[in-house]
């Protein structure tokens, strides 16, 4: 076995089971897509059976990745499983190795862990997705790329070298590109889910070039990308050619915005909720979006050498945080509040990170993946729920009649249409309380103690910082006690919120797991305990920083905090906010806070018009620049001018030179005299043959008198 | 003894004859009269100066020449007799019908 070398046996040892973290989902998902639709076809049950494969295929990872904990209990040091060679060319040698450590072990554990219950809970919700948008062929299809995608996660966060993380990187793009577009041919005008899929991919595309641009820096530097050698050396490299790591650090940073979504290539995000909630769950809240969190944590030894990136990060981590928490407050659209909450997430994450708190910002990371997975899922039983009420008074004689006062074409995902689900969707109510006051960052629950250890760090590392982010974590208990108050609580505003039901157990049970590990998460960095920074500390070895927990901050946060969530009850609490609704449409405001903050909520409710900016600053000039480049440049100029003129023009007049001057001219001319001079010669010299013979009897004697007198004359050569 | 400059000068008024017979006359027995007289004179060359040089070779030529003379005159006799059979007439200048 070539997995085997570098096991040693002292305690229980799993490592040489690591590949098939990658391994088992590729299984998964070979064996869904080609027995997928067979299952699909001949079984009542074959949804169930598609689902489960996939979902087991991502419970056998989590599992291995268990072992693979347990497995650094003797061993905290962590491993390296060579895998296979890939690249040897020169002196760059690059292996498919996986890096088994304290710190990938985390990422492992997280995604298949979460990314196993949202499996599950996609088996429920898909069931209906895929016949609520009219083609249930496609269930198969949803459960091959979710597989896929876990697959090229668990290669990003396994890799020993940079290389490796980027194929996972772009791995993991393409399967959130994929499954963004996954009803390619829905949303706004047919096309709305494809032009947000695209978005996704070419605002990556920008990141990444960041991020190539770093590793061949990196390259170039060090000679080599595995992580050890890249890391050893880095001191050295530091003092002997300074900025080379201030460079590879800022570019790398690209990448980490482009991925991560932060200021300023953030705006694919809020797109990215076209795709079915789970993906929304898994991929763009719980997991890849932290690739980048897990990019600076890995990288610790170069962002500790480069203070001016680390300062000038944290602050652009702080300021989108702040940025994406306001805009979150004038959302309607339930999943796009949580959409920002998650780009505002991802900005103390990376604001912690690149401070230097990398133990804060993974912990916060896992605490978040609890929680934001459990708000979107349940966003998402709350979406169905309604879509269900809906579907249910369709069907039903006595209610049709109430929908005619409604408009045509239902809105499921917008808040304003909800109310009151509180008392029909019970469990999902109750789950999304506690994710959302897990969010909020309240105690006891996980979000408390991850954000408040971010704050923490942030007051004496970063001050500015630490201003952002709390202002950002105000903001943050603003809105999701706005989401929750609009969503659960008041009286139905529409038939289908007044109809809404429950979603079975497949889909109830993860989230009540989600919502116990929201509550419990906290435990893992207990403060005093520290268990999560003595477990990371064996792989950040040099570059920890041990943070202490500062009681005043932890006060201060939750006394803003409760003020904030004060502050929306009493904005939005429901006596209020259904006298507000009660108004005649044509005077009411859009939501109460308009009415204090009007041309401010204006400001939010259109995210500070950024889309609008990128498209006139760039999308517009560049779609310019490229018509000019196509129509007048490439077409009218090269096409029709160069090619159709210059070339094919010129190519004409020296062809027609050629047959005509030279060929017809020349050529034949030379040909056609050749004959006419051997006609004229033959026309005069036949005269000379008259058929008398005296005349050739006389030339005869001419001759013989000619050459005799040339002998004569000439004396005779034959002496 | 006469010097062989006299047989030389006649031979060659005898060649000149003959040339200026086959130049001129259209009659064919007539050319061939010159033809002969033109043979004879080279004949009358090589004895005179075989029997100058006191050497037998020029003599020995002469009689391969009467031989040949003879041979010529027995094939153009017979050629002419033929023509005049076919063309009753035996003008040279009328014999160019091959344009030869």
């Amino acid at each position: 076995m070539l997995f085997l070398e570098e096991s040693i046996s002292q305690g229980p040892q799993f490592f040489h089971l690591a590949p098939w973290i990658v391994f088992l989902p590729v299984i998964g998902l070979l064996i869904n897509m080609f027995f997928g639709g067979w299952f699909l076809d001949k079984s009542k049950a074959g949804e169930k059976i598609v689902g489960w494969i996939a979902s087991a295929a991502v419970g056998l990872a989590f599992v291995v990745s268990i072992l693979q904990a347990i497995s650094l209990l003797s061993e905290p040091e962590g491993v390296v499983v060579p895998l296979a060679d890939w690249i040897t060319v020169g002196s760059l040698q690059v292996r498919w190795a996986l890096q088994v450590d304290t710190l990938s072990v985390v990422m492992m554990l997280v995604v298949s862990g979460v990314g196993m219950l949202i499996h599950i809970y996609a088996i429920g919700y898909m069931h209906e997705d895929v016949r609520h948008n009219g083609d249930p062929k496609r269930f198969r299809r949803f459960f091959v790329f979710m597989n896929l995608f876990i697959a090229m996660m668990m290669i990003l966060v396994s890799g020993n070298n940079y290389l490796v993380l980027f194929v996972g990187w772009e791995g993991v793009g393409l399967c959130s590109y994929l499954l963004i577009g996954f009803w390619y041919e829905k949303g706004k005008d047919g096309i709305g889910n494809a032009l947000a899929a695209k978005k996704a991919m070419v605002v990556n595309r920008v990141g990444d070039f960041g991020l190539l641009l770093a590793i061949f820096t990196i390259f170039w530097t060090f000679g080599s990308l595995d992580f050890r050698t890249v890391f050893e050396a880095a001191p050295q490299v530091a003092s002997a050619v300074p900025g080379v790591i201030l460079m590879i650090t800022v570019l790398m940073f690209v990448g980490v915005a482009g991925k991560s979504a932060q200021l300023p290539l953030y705006v694919w995000l809020p797109d990215a909720m076209a795709g079915p909630t789970p993906v929304s769950a898994l991929i763009h809240a719980a997991t890849m979006v932290t690739a980048g969190v897990y990019l600076i944590t890995r990288s610790a030894s170069l962002y500790v050498l480069a203070p001016q990136a680390q300062n000038f990060l944290a602050i652009v981590g702080a300021a989108t945080a702040l940025f994406a928490a306001t805009i979150a407050v004038g959302q309607f659209d339930i999943k796009k509040v949580l959409a920002y909450s998650t780009i505002s997430q991802l900005g103390f994450m990376v604001s912690a990170v690149a401070m230097g708190a990398f133990v804060a910002g993974m912990f916060h990371l896992v605490t978040h993946a609890f929680f934001k997975a459990l708000l979107f899922l349940s966003a998402g039983s709350v979406i169905q729920g309604l879509e269900r009420g809906q579907h249910h008074v369709e069907h039903d004689a006595k209610l049709k009649k109430q929908l005619k006062t409604q408009g045509h074409d239902f809105d499921p995902q917008e808040m304003r249409n909800m109310g009151g689900v509180r008392r029909t969707m019970k469990v999902t109510y109750w789950v999304y309380l506690i994710g959302a006051i897990a969010l909020t960052g309240v105690p006891p629950l996980a979000g408390f103690w991850s954000k408040d250890e971010i704050l923490a760090e942030a007051s004496s590392l970063n001050f500015t910082a630490y201003i952002l982010l709390t202002l950002a974590a105000i903001f943050t208990a603003f809105y999701m006690t706005r989401q929750v108050l609009m969503v659960f609580f008041g009286k139905p505003r529409s038939v289908a919120a007044e109809h809404a039901q429950e979603s079975p157990a497949v889909m109830t049970v993860p989230l009540m797991v989600l919502a116990g590990l929201s509550v419990l998460g906290g435990l893992l960095n207990f403060p005093s305990l520290k268990t999560f920074g003595m477990w990371l500390e064996h792989t950040l070895k040099n570059t920890l920083h041990e943070g202490e927990f500062v009681l005043l901050v932890a006060v201060i946060s939750t006394i803003l905090a409760l003020l904030a969530i004060f502050l929306g009850w009493w904005l939005y609490n429901p006596r209020r906010y259904e006298a507000f609704w009660a108004m005649p449409a044509a005077k009411r405001k859009d939501d109460p806070l308009r009415v204090y903050i009007g041309p401010v909520f204006e400001v939010l409710k259109n995210k500070y018009w950024v889309d609008e900016l990128y498209w006139t600053v760039i999308l517009n000039p560049y779609i310019s620049l490229s018509r000019f480049l196509a129509d007048v440049v490439d077409w009218r100029f090269w096409h029709d001018w160069f090619h159709d003129k210059v070339l094919a023009g010129g190519y004409n007049l020296l062809t027609r030179l050629l047959a005509v001057q030279i060929d017809l001219g020349i050529i034949d001319g030379i040909a056609n005299g050749l004959g006419t001079l051997a006609q004229r010669s033959a026309g005069s010299l036949r005269r000379v043959q008259t058929g008398y013979v005296r005349n050739y009897a006389l030339f005869i004697f001419l001759g013989v008198v000619i050459i005799l007198g040339y002998l004569i004359l000439a004396g005779n050569p034959l002496k | 003894m006469l010097p062989v400059q006299y047989y030389i000068g006649l031979s060659v008024v005898l060649f000149t004859l003959g040339a200026l017979g086959v130049l001129i006359r259209r009659n064919a027995i007539v050319i061939f009269m010159s033809v002969e007289l033109m043979l004879n004179a080279a004949n009358l060359a090589f004895v005179a100066f075989a029997r100058a040089a006191n050497s037998m070779d020029g003599q020995i030529i002469v009689f391969f020449v009467i031989a040949v003379a003879a041979c010529e005159v027995a094939v153009g006799l017979a050629l002419i007799v033929e023509i005049f059979r076919t063309k009753h007439n035996i003008n040279i200048d009328q014999m160019n019908s091959l344009q030869g």
